[in-house]
């Protein structure tokens, strides 16, 4: 099962990169698992505060479900207007 | 076309007359231009997630839709290297009476501000920062959800 993960604003400038393609460990199946899961990879996602997230371009909240193929953002809260 | 998301400058008055244009059932037009503020910032860098923003929008545009009775709606928000001045981001909505125009103008910006894909990172004379978000444009939003 892998997804596609992206990044943006800050996040992605500390990550030093936009998009990467995720095999979803076992045991992940929550937006909110899956932040987790990447924390433990990236120190960026562990340092970030308030993490936004979508799935397939609609904001979610943290316990929404993530499957196989899914467009996954993780991004800090919005400031556009 | 209800929704853009664009690099290039608009047109407020071409927008403002859209809104009416060949109709005579709309008797209010409310319009909102944001702009970028001097002071110490030397220009700022919007970014988006396209694809989710385009959709962002029109979802905060349907919202509005259901809940006032609208004419139309125009939102338009630039993308890029924008400076002092510069226009961000409009919003326009016509209705019969001005109430739902106000309303719906009132409310659309609110949404985008708190779920519209977008950031902004300054830059200032000592380098950039990417703007924090404000707990007020939260509880702006929030306050179109206690039954108003």
């Amino acid at each position: 099962m892998s997804v596609n993960v992206f990044y943006f604003a800050g996040l992605r400038e500390a990550l030093g990169r936009s998009a990467e393609s995720v095999d979803l460990p076992v045991g992940v199946t929550t937006a909110g698992g899956l932040r987790d899961w990447l924390a433990g990879q990236h120190e960026a996602i562990r340092m970030a505060k308030n993490l936004r997230v979508a799935i397939n371009q609609k904001m979610v909240g943290l316990d929404a479900a993530v499957v196989d193929g899914d467009e996954v953002a993780f991004f800090p809260p919005v400031t556009g207007g | 076309m209800t929704v853009s998301v664009q690099e290039t400058d608009f047109d407020c008055g071409a927008e403002i007359a859209a809104l009416s244009a060949g109709d005579d059932e709309a008797g209010a037009v409310a319009s909102f231009v944001g702009l970028v503020r001097g002071g110490e910032i030397l220009a700022m860098t919007l970014e988006h997630y396209p694809g989710m923003t385009e959709k962002a929008l029109q979802e905060i545009v349907d919202q509005a839709s259901q809940r006032w009775e609208l004419r139309r709606a125009r939102v338009i928000h630039r993308v890029g290297r924008l400076a002092p001045g510069d226009k961000i981001v409009f919003v326009g909505v016509s209705s019969r009476h001005r109430g739902d125009a106000f309303a719906a103008c009132e409310f659309i910006m609110d949404y985008l501000k708190t779920q519209a894909p977008f950031w902004k990172k300054e830059e200032t004379p000592s380098g950039g920062r990417w703007v924090d978000a404000r707990e007020s444009d939260e509880d702006a939003a929030r306050r179109w959800s206690g039954g108003s």
